[in-house]
């Protein structure tokens, strides 16, 4: 009994003793732990800790954040939601509306966010008009990496059109070269076909992917990129089924196969490996105008008015939207930062490329959310477009079968 | 009192079991079928909304070929497996020297995951590596085994890499079956000049019919659940054609934040056990008050 009222004093006087400044605490869960990755939030912990804060990191690995969601679900349906969330695109608006968001208005009014994100990726960022996430990075996805020294042996030129890129091929094939490195999980096949669709023009992107619009889907725009992917499925490799990204990276790296369609992630596999770019290997947009962008964004949950993490939260989001991080971070990536004012000197010719890009894209309308890697659509429907293309791709369907059942799918999912 | 005591004594016992049972087994069901009744995405939510999500759910073509590949699978490897570990039990049951050595050989592959085993196989039957590759290397450039590219196929695989696994295992079971049939009749019957392969198919086998029911039931609960396999082997690729309702299940709830439909499809998987457990539970059942 004694020690019972001794524990209780105790406790009592050390928390009247607390000091009225809020500790800023995190904790963070999030799913990059690969080499490059780990590097990255490494450099925000320490920012963090520098500023006073304790971080209590919550990695989560496996099935490119499908362990982390599942995690995320445990923690927030038990009521003790995590401070803040690797979360992107629309998967914030979902979390929002189940009420489990807090509002980081304050943070970002305060640091202008509005006046340095460009306006299309700040609206991702916002949940009914309040800001609810901050974001980290901006990956390009729709690029083609080539092995300079293929191309140059074989006299082709960096492809600008599909044509071009099918002349290409072929000739690499005659060559006994794999034109295309490809790896068959059903997201890769989805890269593939987005930039297929975009090269259709941005406008029939927009109307496809990111409006769901019947007409566009069912049109015969959409059979000529299901022909265009039966043909890329000819430029393939027969071992492709399962291949990880960055195993068909490396067989562009090696020689093994010339051409690549992967997200800017991949330009982080050639460096790691020592190559340059522009003098081993080569970035070019895929066919066609338009940029594909995937944001990587962390949100803030709720935290039921608990003055130490709320301070974390706020201190977090600085950081994150903050010039230094963007820097480090996005070199160690291989994007470019979402701030439009951090300078990219130090980053390469792609990053460089890029950033270029997707200011005159933001300008001439045709800076796009990809489909494939969740940042126009919802889970629902963009998971039935995926198995309609993964199917196609992976078998003898006709164009026009194709494009009946993504019809069907996506009303089905609607 | 002590007669009290002995009576109460296991019901104290067994009620944390029974009580944890009744919660997490069929608490749960009762929870899952609820969840397959509303619209609940990424959280559960329980507004029932009726039976929208089977109507989605049969209308899914990826569904389609999830259950056909289950009746494929299941038939196929159920029936090879057995056949197979009968053929294997009966060669065995010949008084071979090296029996204990060879059966542990076939018994062997049970001690491993299916995770081994996929990934195993996976690097056997990859084109560019393994079968298909070497038998190339021997000069015979024309050869084809692509079955694991080849979306018609690739669900063979999965039958080949199961059958593999647990062919070993039936084999115990009949094995164990065979050494219970009662040595004075097939001595009888040997004395009457009956050939072996009549002494088997009309005394023997026959006499073994629970091994058969436990071996199918084992099996078809094998493949009912079978998901590592499936996830290991092939990822349910090339694109979905090896899809099964516990792998389609689990997009649904992780993959797409999609908690509805996964409960409506995780309800579907228990109606199709129901349908197999239930008559061999009547037939237990029904023996025992005969």
């Amino acid at each position: 009994m004694k020690m019972k009222h001794l524990f209780v004093a105790t406790t009592a006087l050390s928390l009247s003793a607390l000091p009225v400044l809020a500790e800023p605490q995190a904790e963070v869960l999030h799913w990059w732990t690969s080499g490059g990755e780990a590097k990255s939030v490494a450099v925000l912990q320490e920012e963090f800790a520098e500023r006073g804060g304790t971080w209590t990191d919550m990695p989560v690995a496996g099935g490119g954040g499908d362990a982390a969601m599942t995690a995320l679900r445990a923690r927030v349906l038990s009521g003790n939601a995590p401070t803040a969330v690797q979360l992107k695109g629309p998967a914030i608006q979902e979390w929002y509306e189940e009420g489990v968001l807090a509002d980081i208005s304050s943070v970002a009014e305060a640091q202008g966010w509005a006046d340095v994100l460009p306006a299309q990726l700040a609206e991702h960022m916002k949940c009914d008009g309040t800001w609810c996430a901050a974001p980290v990075n901006v990956h390009r996805v729709n690029w083609i990496w080539a092995n300079k020294d293929i191309l140059d042996q074989n006299g082709i030129e960096m492809p600008t059109t599909w044509e071009e890129f099918n002349a290409a091929a072929e000739k690499l094939q005659a060559a006994g070269v794999t034109p295309l490195a490809h790896g068959g999980q059903a997201w890769q096949d989805a890269t593939i076909f987005e930039t297929v669709v975009l090269g259709k023009g941005a406008d029939f992107y927009q109307s496809a992917l990111v409006d769901l619009d019947p007409e566009a889907l069912g049109s015969d725009t959409m059979v000529e990129v299901f022909d265009e992917m039966r043909t890329l499925r000819g430029y393939v490799d027969d071992n492709f089924s399962g291949r990880d990204w960055n195993l068909a990276t490396a067989m562009v790296m090696n020689g093994e196969a010339a051409f690549q369609i992967m997200g800017d992630w991949a330009k982080g596999e050639f460096l790691a490996a020592g190559k340059t770019p522009g003098e081993d290997f080569l970035c070019g947009a895929t066919p066609g105008d338009g940029y594909l962008y995937n944001v990587d964004s962390f949100a803030m949950f709720d935290v039921g008015g608990d003055d130490d993490k709320v301070a974390g939260q706020e201190l977090l989001a600085e950081l994150i939207v903050g010039p230094s991080f963007q820097e480090t971070f996005n070199l160690n990536k291989g994007s470019i930062p979402v701030r439009s004012d951090v300078s990219l000197d130090a980053f390469d010719i792609c990053a460089q490329t890029s950033a270029e890009d997707m200011a005159a894209d933001a300008e001439a309308g045709s800076l796009l959310p990809s489909y494939a890697h969740g940042m126009a659509l919802r889970g629902e429907p963009a998971g039935a477009i995926t198995d309609v293309v993964t199917a196609h791709f992976n078998s003898d369907m006709s164009s026009q079968d194709a494009v009946q059942m993504l019809t069907e799918a996506v009303a089905n999912a609607m | 009192m002590s007669n009290w005591l002995e009576k109460q004594v296991p019901k104290v016992v067994l009620a944390p079991t029974f009580a944890a049972i009744l919660i997490f087994v069929y608490g749960f069901i009762g929870w899952t079928a609820w969840v397959s009744l509303t619209g609940s995405r990424l959280m559960p939510r329980y507004e029932i909304e009726g039976f929208g999500q089977y109507t989605k759910l049969f209308a899914t073509p990826r569904w389609d070929t999830a259950m056909n590949n289950l009746f494929i699978f299941g038939a196929l490897f159920i029936i090879i497996a057995m056949v197979l570990g009968l053929l294997l039990a009966i060669f065995l049951d010949q008084k071979i020297r090296t029996e204990g050595a060879i059966r542990t050989i076939y018994l062997y592959p049970m001690a491993l995951s299916m995770i081994v085993t996929g990934t195993a196989w996976k690097w056997i039957l990859n084109p560019g590596l393994g079968i298909e590759a070497t038998v190339r290397g021997w000069g015979f450039e024309n050869f084809t085994f692509d079955w694991l590219i080849n979306p018609d196929m690739a669900i063979y695989t999965i039958v080949l890499a199961g059958v593999w696994q647990s062919s070993g295992f039936v084999m115990a079971l009949f094995l164990a079956g065979l050494r219970s049939v009662d040595g004075e009749i097939i001595k009888a019957a040997q004395v009457d000049g009956i050939p072996t392969h009549r002494i088997y198919s009309a005394i023997i086998i026959p006499s073994m019919a629970p091994i058969f029911l436990s071996a199918f039931i084992v099996l078809a609960h094998l493949a009912i659940k079978s998901f590592d396999l499936v996830i290991a082997l092939t990822g349910g690729g090339p694109g979905y054609a090896t899809d099964l309702p516990a792998t389609y299940m689990y997009a649904m709830a992780f993959s797409r934040g999609n908690l509805g439909q996964a409960a409506s499809s995780a309800m579907i998987m228990m109606l199709v056990v129901f349908a197999i457990v239930v008559p061999y539970l009547y037939s237990e059942l029904r023996s025992k008050h005969d």
